[in-house]
């Protein structure tokens, strides 16, 4: 019963969210109203982002400044499918689903894409610790950068441009969905131990016999796949790739997302993912200064609560779902995840 | 969490108090989307303070309609996808009638689908790249640009190099981090091609550089005779500086991203004997340019470059679409800014054609004793 | 040949003004073991205190009638260099101070949140459209503004080869540098305090090292230095704004990777090689794959020297 139990917990949040994002997709499309579905998109992703690279940051204590560069290969390995597919319909099937069903195709492209990418970036350097690895990560995020402006095929400055709008509610609130159940089921695996194991004390973990370059690898192509997810989708929300998208203050913002989260907090990068996206949109009014009053926010709350939100603390973690018993971890993650 | 409760109230607060509509209907209400800070703020801003002028003057003649105009500006830091999210916004809870922006093409290209889907004319002053008013094969039906596209500029200048000047031999330095100076140099190199004259080396950069001597030191050794270097001034004043450091004495040529008084600021006479092509010329005795050149110094201080100029003539052309349309709803804005026929604009007299763009002529600047003269106007 | 040589030259003065921001760099690494990511800024900070210093004390071109006289050029040369390392100087004391130093112990990655909201504080205030107006227009605002010529630019050409003397200038004056840093750090008592205080600050402390001046102090004498190095660039290449130390930052920190950080001369070493990389790279081949280039190369060189060129490796111990 416990693996069948185990499989539920992990669906749990799914067969929740999903009828949610359906109707809240439906109503969005019925009242005409896209007022929020760009902005909602955008925090979707941006919560993908954060959950994702806080499994690399946060929960293995590696330091990676190349998210942006895996979102640039995912973006673009889907933006050509799609692109690519544009003219094929599925006959048997009608026009949407068939359109549907090529997207998935595109981001399950997109993940393996921007995994390979992860596998070949992390082999070699996350031999390398600390603020090595930065510079590393962050200088393949800028090789990524200038291939694309060099290449002819993949429209250089400008782009690919003219994608077909597929990202919707539905298909960002799943992906959140799945990274944050991921990230969950990952911490409590004992995949996630070794990742803290390491983050601990690495040389530590090495003499316990945990094969800590392995872990390292894995944990950094998880990471990697999912970003590229998100930038497929975000490539698919705005109907363009280009390589502005994807410069390395796009990775800095999201490690200022799971820092100010809380570094291993999944919840806490949820909730900071989601704050300051929308915070920023609020802050829209200030024009110029907006920048300005951001930066100030982000000192002082650092000084204010260095350790982040959450510290390394969780949603489920309160008294308040720890009295509704551990089983509703999973449960936990489907609300935390749901917020987008 | 009390801090984690106080962060949520205010910023909810923050989103409540953002999300209030001032219900007027004496004023018409027009949005802008541009990078006022970012790597390209300077274009941005240039832009905005050109719109700006227009809406003062369209005020002071009062307004459209019988109604005041006013623009609402978002920033969008130069990024594409805030700008898709910027226009969101000024269109589905600002309710804009027009749409302006952005300077550069990639962001452009991002608010393009929200404006058709939304049926808001978006006019875009700066973006030259063909695709910004295409859909696939299609004419996107809300965007309409002022300036010129990409080819014709490249073609301006390649037959200006090749037939006025009957040069041989031309060497290319390009952005490659700007879709516009990419956009050029392609077109450049093809015509220049054509018409029987040889690319001799093909070199870039990327924009904010601060030293291009690696390029043109190889550059000297294939000894052009002319260098095209179709960039933003920031970048060209320098190019032009370390070429002339470098001994090279050929001129220097470019596109409409030069124009600004800071170029002749930086440079100190480096571009001496350079050409470039631009919308118009700041000595053209037309009263309207003058009048524009005299009311930009004195609310913004120093000369408008291209940036502004064509901001100017976006919300100029869009204004005269509004006027003339039968009501302000979104149709009927775009069915007259489509209409648009010999509009005197500052950069030139704008007719909008069936793909959206704006045909006008161009002229061929020279620089003389840092100073930008008058040589040539090229017809489309 | 010529060709050749004229890269070398061009390298090593692009080189020259890396490693000068590399050596701030990598002092503060080598104490704190923090990457300061608003060093670039201040180094664009330095550009902008010079410009205004220039603008009060009157600068006049080389080309002025009457052109100013060697002492005059010589006094107002000095009084912007300085003043400009004094005010970032001043700057980087006050980020310590307040930025840094109550997350000293902290998680590291917290203080380099505070890092980058000091960076984007000073990027995007001085973006920001004027303010005041007299006597000085701050902040600048985004369009690039022009480096008053302190020095007129002599240019010597030599078989082909053309340099002048601000890279000639700018060269020794990062040799200067690297040379008084280095005997600070080994030959004298704040030399070997900061040492102290690099290899384990709390035993430091327990040894009557004052642990707090001494941070202050790497953090004054490094900003001064990105001060120093930013009028040397922009002396030559006289275009600043806002944003123009993002790129040199990012460089001059590969450039501080490369050699090693925390080795002065690795920072030096670096700064060069880099700058030499680049310039021979875009010189002879497809000059648009410069920056990923100069990445693949220093990815390349951690691989095989995972602590850089003059890093000494060291095997942790438990």
């Amino acid at each position: 019963m416990a693996p069948l139990r185990q499989l539920l917990r992990s669906f749990l949040p799914f067969l929740v969210g999903v009828p949610v994002l359906l109707s809240a997709q439906w109503a969005m499309e019925y009242s005409g109203s896209q007022a929020y579905t760009l902005l909602l998109v955008t925090v979707g992703v941006n919560v993908i982002l954060a959950v994702s690279l806080n499994v690399v940051n946060g929960a293995t204590g590696q330091f990676s400044l190349g998210h942006a560069g895996f979102m640039a290969v995912g973006a673009y390995t889907a933006a050509k499918i799609t692109l690519g597919l544009a003219g094929f319909k599925l006959s048997f099937l009608p026009a949407a689903v068939s359109d549907q069903l090529f997207f998935a195709l595109a981001l399950a492209a997109a993940m393996a894409a921007a995994g390979l990418a992860g596998v070949l970036v992390g082999l070699p350097s996350l031999r390398l610790r600390g603020d090595y690895l930065a510079i590393v990560t962050l200088g393949f995020g800028e090789i990524i950068r200038s291939v694309i402006e060099n290449m002819k095929s993949l429209g250089q400055a400008t782009g690919l441009s003219g994608l077909p709008l597929r990202t919707n509610l539905v298909w960002v609130g799943v992906s959140a969905l799945a990274t944050v159940v991921m990230a969950r089921r990952l911490s409590v695996s004992t995949q996630g131990r070794a990742l803290f194991a390491i983050r601990e004390d690495e040389v530590a973990a090495e003499a316990m016999g945990v094969d800590t370059t392995g872990y390292k690898v894995r944990a950094f192509v998880i990471s990697a796949a999912y970003a590229g997810l998100g930038g497929a989708l975000i490539a698919h929300a705005i109907l363009l790739a280009t390589p502005r998208m994807f410069t390395f203050v796009r990775s800095i913002e999201v490690v200022v997302m799971i820092v100010l989260g809380g570094l291993g907090s999944i919840t806490g990068s949820v909730v900071s993912a989601v704050v300051l996206t929308l915070g920023l949109e609020a802050l829209r009014e200030f024009q110029a200064y907006r920048m300005v009053v951001y930066a100030a926010l982000l000192i002082v709350l650092m000084l204010l609560r260095p350790q982040g939100i959450f510290g390394t603390h969780e949603l489920w973690d309160l008294p308040f779902f720890k009295r509704r018993g551990a089983r509703k971890d999973a449960g936990g993650a489907a609300r935390a995840g749901g917020a987008p | 969490m009390r801090l984690v409760r106080a962060a949520v109230l205010t910023t909810l607060a923050i989103v409540a108090a953002a999300c209030q509509k001032k219900s007027a209907s004496d004023t018409i209400l027009i949005g802008h989307v541009g990078s006022l800070t970012g790597a390209e703020a300077s274009f941005g801003t240039s832009t905005e303070n050109g719109i700006r002028l227009a809406v003062e003057e369209i005020n002071a003649r009062g307004g459209i309609k019988g109604k005041r105009v006013v623009v609402k500006t978002y920033d969008d830091q130069g990024k594409p996808e805030e700008a898709a999210v910027a226009a969101t916004r000024l269109i589905t809870q600002d309710k804009v009638t027009v749409l302006l922006g952005e300077v550069a093409s990639s962001r452009s290209l991002a608010m393009a689908p929200i404006a058709d889907a939304n049926q808001v004319p978006q006019i875009t002053p700066t973006s030259t790249n063909p695709r910004v008013t295409k859909d696939g094969d299609k004419t996107r039906p809300y965007v309409f640009r002022v300036c010129f596209i990409d080819p014709f500029q490249g073609t301006v200048m390649a037959k200006f190099a090749r037939e006025n000047l009957k040069l041989e031999r031309v060497a290319i330095l390009r952005d490659v981090g700007s879709d516009y100076s990419v956009g050029l140099a392609d077109y450049f190199k093809k015509k220049f091609e054509e018409l029987g004259g040889t690319i001799v080396n093909d070199q870039s950069f990327k924009g904010g550089d601060q030293d291009f001597k690696a390029q043109l030191t190889t550059i000297k050794g294939k000894k052009p005779e002319l260098i095209y270097v179709p960039g933003y001034y920031t970048d060209v004043a320098l190019v032009a500086r370390q070429a002339r450091e470098l001994g090279i004495k050929v001129p220097l040529g470019g596109g409409d991203g030069w124009d600004s008084a800071k170029l002749y600021e930086i440079a100190q006479g480096a571009l001496d004997g350079s050409f470039f092509s631009n919308h118009y010329t700041h000595e053209n005795p037309d009263p309207l340019i003058q009048n524009f050149v005299k009311r930009y110094r004195e609310k913004f201080g120093g000369t408008p470059d291209s940036m502004a100029a064509l901001g100017y003539d976006a919300a100029q052309v869009a204004f005269a679409a509004m006027a003339r349309a039968t009501d302000l709803s979104g149709p009927a804005v775009r069915d007259a800014i489509a209409t648009t026929r010999n509009f005197p604009g500052v950069g030139g007299t704008i007719t909008i054609d069936s793909d959206h763009n704006a045909v006008k002529s161009a002229v061929v600047l020279g620089i003389e004793k840092n100073k930008a003269r008058f040589i040539a106007t090229v017809n489309p | 040949m010529t060709e050749f040589l004229q890269h070398l030259v061009n390298g090593l003065s692009v080189g020259t003004i890396y490693a000068l921001v590399a050596l701030g760099y990598t002092m503060v690494y080598g104490v704190l073991k923090l990457i300061n990511f608003a060093h670039g800024d201040v180094y664009m900070v330095g550009a902008f205190a010079g410009y205004y210093l220039s603008e009060l004390v009157g600068v006049r071109p080389p080309w002025a009638d009457p052109p100013p006289g060697a002492g005059e050029v010589f006094v107002k040369a000095t009084i912007v260099t300085m003043g400009a390392m004094i005010i970032c100087g001043l700057l980087g004391y006050v980020i310590e101070r307040f930025a840094y130093r109550p997350l000293r112990h902290r998680a590291r990655l917290t203080a380099l949140i505070t890092a980058i909201g000091v960076s984007f504080l000073l990027e995007f205030g001085f973006q920001l459209s004027p303010l005041v107006h007299t006597p000085i227009e701050f902040p600048p605002g985004p369009s690039p503004r022009v480096f008053p010529a302190l020095l007129e630019r002599v240019g010597y050409e030599w078989a082909g080869v053309s340099l002048s003397n601000y890279d000639i200038i700018g060269l020794l004056v990062a040799l200067g540098l690297m040379l008084g840093l280095q005997f600070i750090v080994y030959r004298t008592r704040f030399g070997t305090a900061m040492r102290a205080v690099s290899f384990d600050s709390e035993v430091a402390g327990l040894m009557g090292i004052p642990v707090n001046r001494i941070i202050s102090w790497t953090f004054i004498l490094g900003s001064a230095l990105a001060a120093a190095a930013a009028v040397i660039s922009a002396v030559s290449r006289p275009r600043i704004e806002p944003l123009f130390g993002l790129m040199a930052g990012l460089k001059a920190f590969v450039a501080a990777v490369l050699g090693g950080i925390g080795s002065v001369p690795g920072a030096m070493v670096g700064g060069l090689v880099l700058g030499l990389a680049e310039e021979y790279v875009a010189g002879y081949t497809d000059s648009s794959y410069r920056d990923a280039i100069a990445f693949t190369v220093l990815i390349l060189v951690l691989l095989i020297r995972p602590a850089g060129l003059f890093g000494r490796f060291t095997v942790e111990k438990v």
